[in-house]
């Protein structure tokens, strides 16, 4: 909302210049969003000037030598273009120095051989109209040499306001006005339709034109008042400089009315040629489906059946609250008007602005609901305005068809002190509160406060106020928040703050990644279908975005590998050689939530279960050297085992044991792929990229995990350890080798000691592989180290011999001999 | 026989002070102690002498045993030290190489450093941490925070919406009034939750007052350009008890600001509107690069654009109504009163590190990454 100061200051002048009011204004709830100025940067070297003599320029056919008076000493010569420049006229006359609103500055200058002495302006010179054929020739009396900006606003600070949707009353300069008025005290001028205009017209309204509403619950209010002797014609000056500076093109005089009285009420109106409307005949109904019409912008729009539009016998002169159409436009030729000034139903004018993607200064003033009441606020003001300045005759009486329900009907608000300082953290004095409402509009019942003040809602208010709580809003917004707020802190009520376990545990996994050399990323949760060429990463079929911004971000995530190689694809092609990248966020599976768990597996707080299940994974992405190389050191690039010491330092933080599966997967390097396990339960995967998706993002190498962090951080047991004696009686340890086939997985191997060892084997590592010529072709030598140990004895030689003979015997069921 | 032992006294002393390194001392020590030297041979035929030469011989012979094995041990050591010198001399190294790389750690992203920092405050304040959906019910999105049906929004230009067939065999959803839909799901029933506040609704749901929690997540909205990107992160905050006030949300909020942006700094508050709260406030942390004047190294400042002022978070009074949607929780509107805040992470993030551009976070470049510890 652009509010021209010079307007506003018509009829509230808080007497701050435009800096400190727009602070003021912001600080109670309407923030300016910019101060700007309409016009000149400066008043200065604008005067009024008085044509005395307009000759023919000897040397030039357009030109003309003019001979003003600007209220100096000597009159000035000016050479002007304008052919309508005449003696007699008074004039807006710039200055040399004088800088015009495109930011030139105005200097003598000679044209064909005649020096002239200033500018005689037209209307876009001084950016108040569009009329640049001649010289604007001023329509006030006023002397030579007088400021131009004491009869016209050539350089007009203009507010732009931010106004939040819950205050449709400043969408209007007297709404402004009545605000600056609370919040400053400054005297508030009489509301604009205090008085109205006098009928002088022939016969009643109701001879020349009627109204019919048909879907009252969509239209609570319709009136309509009609003109005669109506002229066409430009509006004054002044009119033009205040629309222009509030940013509408001013058209011509009636159109220009219904304007200006929109931006000053904030009700929108809408004329009508009455001629061109048969029988004079409105209706007001909803469109078939599909119906069309063309509006004022020459557009062709179709509605449907929700739509609402008002109509001549003919058919659809108007989409109601939106925009007029062609058919019953005013136009030069207009000699009676129709003015209508209805109330529409603000959601219904917000569905069908939508519908048609058409929105305009009435649908964004009427999809906020305004009330009934302001509809003949805006018929008066714009009466007076018609009679004045087209020379119009008011017929008699106004169409008034009133359907509005009863919650529209004013009604009262009770304002307790006591429970507004108790919400607050604030004590306002009564009797402040009382005023600050009364300053607002509300109407204050009684004079002395008890415990509550009684107050009526202005119709201005009437959807926004509805309940104590927004009285206590308005008081204490007035009274200065900023001002007088005290800060506390609350008490806590026996409240204990905290992270969660499975927060802290989380945050370990983050932190164990990032100190084993990797960054984390965060890629985007939606994604695109085609996985932008890394197509076969995983075959669930996505949760989809109805209405996405591009197909690139139109389903969403179901994994997050596939973000990570976006992520690598883009550091690899800016010359990165090394990218070792983890991300710790939520995949999105069209499945429902788990029944039990945490936030982790996707189990949400709330009685309504989530529509999705989002479980929450870590994944890790190694491409080129994990660990830097120097100069003593070769690099290598990262692989399985990389991956895979990342993820069992994580289960070492947590004090899970991780086991991996050989399972390939489409997008995995077929031998060099397996299934993670949490104890038992699977719990993601682990690889190295397939080499053909590898070659897509320029990569040669590349291992990478994926986890679900529910099951990984429901099986830690850090934090949960119980002490345990292991320094009583020290354990026996003892490295063997074993040779097995080389296809006989070491987990196995490993898996076979340790049930074999039983209860006095305490663990068992391997330590090293060994293939080659000390052992036979196609296998190869594990070794291992073997701790024996019991917690109420230190073990004999001869109690270690008869486990490691157990565990012998258990090794050659499965093909593998001791060596050596 | 006394004579003799002294000259092997002279000669061992010459022989062990003249010996240059330790094969030398060795030498001299095979010479003068040895098995077969001449002092072990004289006093091992001490017997066979006179019986008053035996006492004079072995004591005069012991004493020079004794002083030159102690002169050997010494020059032993003597010479043992100055090898190790010189051994260690040839082992010198160039230390001006550059050190052997361990692994070196990698970097938390800067938005997660800036959530656990905000997350970090309101715990030690007393708050808890919870976690929502990101695909979330128009109900508690929309309905349960106040916002009207029809409101803007709802509509398809600001929020993105999830086609209710891609969620997976039957569902379990919940129209806009709540309870489970009974027709087929419309275009508009699930979205892709546009702030973090319908927590508010879940966690109020799952505990009773006095509630004290805070929730990050991501949020959306069907925005994009520079200073909006279609994904964002949010810290929903919200306290409600029976006597939280709005100078509460005040005094929380400018103690926030001073961990987060440094001691000195001031809050202000200006009245707004959200649909949830009333009041609703928007808050302004003084900028923390010009101290709240506006002005920097003599020109305008350049983070605050010269207001001295940065808008941090949105805020309120927890409307009446949203209690509405909870009552049977144990939230009675004219019982319990309290505040909800939310704030964009990014924001912060970039304020806190100069961070020029919001789309630089999601770009995940390794050289912008590996800027924060």
């Amino acid at each position: 909302m652009k509010v021209p100061v010079s307007w506003l200051a018509a009829h509230c002048d808080s007497g701050l210049d435009p800096e400190r009011l727009a602070e003021r204004l912001s600080m109670t709830g309407t923030e300016v969003e910019r101060i700007g100025i309409a016009g000149a940067p400066s008043p200065d070297g604008f005067v009024v000037g008085h044509v005395v003599a307009a000759e023919q320029h000897p040397d030039a056919d357009r030109l003309r030598v003019c001979t003003v008076d600007a209220g100096e000493e000597e009159t000035r010569t000016i050479v002007c273009g304008a052919p309508n420049v005449a003696a007699g006229q008074t004039v807006a006359v710039a200055l040399p120095g004088a800088r015009l609103g495109d930011g030139t500055k105005l200097r003598k200058a000679k044209l064909r051989g005649i020096e002239s002495a200033g500018m005689i302006l037209s209307e876009t010179e001084m950016e108040i109209g569009e009329e640049s054929d001649g010289i604007a020739v001023l329509d006030v009396d006023a002397a030579p040499g007088t400021p131009l900006s004491e009869v016209l606003a050539i350089s007009e600070t203009v507010l732009d306001l931010e106004i939040t949707p819950n205050r449709p009353d400043c969408l209007g300069v007297y709404g402004v006005a009545r605000e600056v008025h609370a919040i400053t005290g400054a005297e508030l001028g009489p509301e604009p339709w205090a008085e109205d205009a006098e009928a002088t017209g022939e016969g009643d309204v109701s001879g020349l034109a009627s109204v019919s509403v048909e879907v009252p619950d969509l239209c609570p209010r319709f009136t309509g008042r009609a003109f005669t002797d109506v002229t066409i014609g430009p509006s004054p000056l002044w009119l033009k400089a205040r629309l222009s500076a509030a940013g509408q093109r001013p058209i011509n005089n009636v159109v220009d009315i219904t304007n200006y009285v929109m931006l000053l009420t904030g009700q929108p109106l809408h004329a009508f040629d009455l001629d061109k409307v048969p029988g004079g005949e409105i209706i007001v109904r909803t469109a078939a489906e599909g119906e069309r019409m063309t509006t004022l912008d020459d557009a062709e729009r179709v509605l449907d059946a929700e739509s609402v539009l008002v109509c001549d016998r003919n058919g659809p002169t108007g989409i109601a609250g939106i925009m007029g159409g062609q058919v019953s436009e005013v136009s030069d030729e207009t000699t009676s008007v129709l003015l209508e000034v209805a109330t529409w139903n603000g959601t219904n004018i917000l569905r069908t602005s939508n519908l048609l993607a058409l929105r305009s200064e009435a649908s964004t003033r009427f999809e906020k609901q305004l009330h009934p009441d302001l509809a003949m606020r805006a018929q008066i003001v714009a009466s007076k305005l018609m009679v004045e300045l087209c020379g119009a005759r008011l017929v008699p009486g106004t169409i008034d068809v009133d359907n509005r329900p009863a919650s529209m009907h004013p009604f009262d608000l009770g304002y307790h002190p006591a429970r507004s300082d108790a919400l607050l953290g604030m004590d306002i004095d009564p009797d402040r509160a009382g005023e600050y409402l009364t300053r607002l509009g509300f109407h204050v019942h009684g004079s002395a406060p008890q415990e509550a003040i009684a107050v009526t809602v202005p119709p201005d208010r009437h959807f926004d106020v509805i309940r104590e709580i927004d009285l206590v809003e308005e008081v204490a917004r007035v009274h200065g928040l900023d001002e007088h707020l005290p800060a506390t802190l609350p008490g806590r009520g026996g409240a204990i703050g905290g992270l969660a376990r499975h927060q802290v545990l989380l945050r370990r996994v983050e932190d164990l990644i990032r100190d084993a050399g990797l960054d984390e990323a965060i890629t985007w949760s939606f994604v695109d279908p085609a996985r932008g060429g890394l197509a076969g990463l995983d075959a669930i079929e996505p949760v989809v975005v109805h209405n996405p911004l591009s197909e690139e971000q139109s389903v969403m995530r179901t994994d997050l590998i596939g973000g990570l190689l976006a992520a690598a694809a883009h550091n690899v092609a800016r010359g990165a050689e090394r990218v070792a990248i983890f991300e710790s966020g939520r995949v999105y599976l069209p499945e429902k939530p788990p029944p039990e768990g945490g936030p982790l597996g996707g189990r949400f707080a709330g009685i309504r279960p989530s529509p999705i299940a989002e479980p929450h994974r870590v994944a890790a992405l190694l491409i080129g050297e994990l660990t830097g190389a120097g100069w003593r050191r070769a690099g290598r690039p990262a692989d399985f085992y990389d991956a895979k010491g990342l993820i069992e330092l994580i289960g070492a933080g947590l004090g899970v044991p991780v086991a991996f599966e050989p399972e390939p997967r489409p997008f995995l390097h077929p031998g060099r792929a397996a299934t993670v396990l949490a104890g038992e339960r699977p719990i993601g995967w682990i690889g190295e990229i397939h080499p053909e998706i590898l070659g897509r993002i320029d990569a040669r190498s590349g291992a990478a995990f994926e986890l679900d962090a529910e099951p990984l951080i429901a099986a830690a047991t850090a934090g949960d350890e119980r002490y345990e004696d292991v320094t009583t009686h020290p354990a026996v340890a003892e490295d063997i080798a074993v040779v097995a086939d080389s296809g006989l997985g070491a987990e196995r191997i490993r898996a076979t000691i340790v049930a074999a060892g039983g209860v006095l084997l305490g663990s068992a590592k391997v330590f090293d592989v060994y293939e080659g010529e000390q052992v036979p072709d196609g296998k190869r030598s594990l070794a291992l180290r073997l701790e024996f140990r019991a917690p109420d004895r230190t073990l004999t030689d001869t109690e270690v011999a008869e486990v490691r003979a157990g565990i012998v015997s258990a090794l050659e069921g499965i093909g593998a001999e001791l060596r050596g | 026989m006394l004579e003799r032992i002294e000259q092997i006294r002279e000669e061992g002393r010459a022989a062990i002070s003249r010996a240059s390194d330790a094969a030398a001392v060795e030498e001299a020590r095979v010479g003068f102690l040895g098995r077969k030297a001449e002092l072990t041979t004289i006093l091992r035929g001490i017997g066979e002498l006179p019986p008053e030469q035996r006492g004079p011989v072995g004591k005069t012979g012991n004493e020079v045993r004794r002083e030159l094995e102690g002169l050997i041990d010494e020059a032993k050591a003597r010479h043992e030290r100055a090898e190790l010198d010189d051994r260690l001399a040839a082992e010198a190294i160039d230390v001006t190489l550059p050190g052997t790389p361990p692994v070196l750690p990698g970097h938390l992203h800067p938005l997660t450093r800036t959530r656990r920092e905000i997350e970090d405050i309101f715990v030690g304040l007393g708050y808890r941490v919870m976690e929502g959906p990101e695909v979330e019910h128009d109900y508690y999105n929309f309905t349960a925070l106040n916002y009207p049906p029809g409101h803007p929004a709802r509509m398809l230009q600001d929020t993105f919406y999830v086609d209710a067939g891609s969620l997976g065999p039957d569902p379990a959803l919940v129209g806009s009034d709540g309870e489970p839909l009974t027709v087929p799901p419309g275009p508009r029933d699930v979205l892709l939750r546009t702030h973090t506040s319908p927590m508010q609704i879940r966690g109020m749901e799952e505990q009773e007052p006095p509630i004290f929690i805070i929730v990050p997540g991501r949020v959306y909205r069907r925005d994009s350009d520079a200073t909006h990107t279609p994904m964002f992160d949010q810290v929903e905050g919200l306290a409600v008890g029976e006597d939280i006030t709005l100078a509460d949300l005040h005094g929380t909020l400018l103690t926030f600001a001073r961990a987060v942006f440094g001691p000195d700094r001031d809050v202000r508050i200006r009245p707004h509107f959200f649909p949830f709260t009333e009041p609703s406030v928007e808050v302004d942390v003084s900028c923390f690069r010009c101290g709240g004047t506006g002005r920097f190294e003599n020109d305008r400042c350049s983070l605050c654009k010269g207001t001295g002022w940065l808008e941090i978070l949105g805020a309120g009074m927890v409307d009446p109504n949203v209690f509405g949607f909870v009552g049977e929780h144990g939230y009675d509107p004219d019982r319990v009163q309290g505040f909800a805040f939310g704030m964009g992470i990014e924001r912060i993030a970039m304020l806190k590190h100069g961070v020029p551009d919001l789309r630089m976070f999601f770009d995940n470049d390794v050289r912008m990454l590996e800027q924060f510890r």
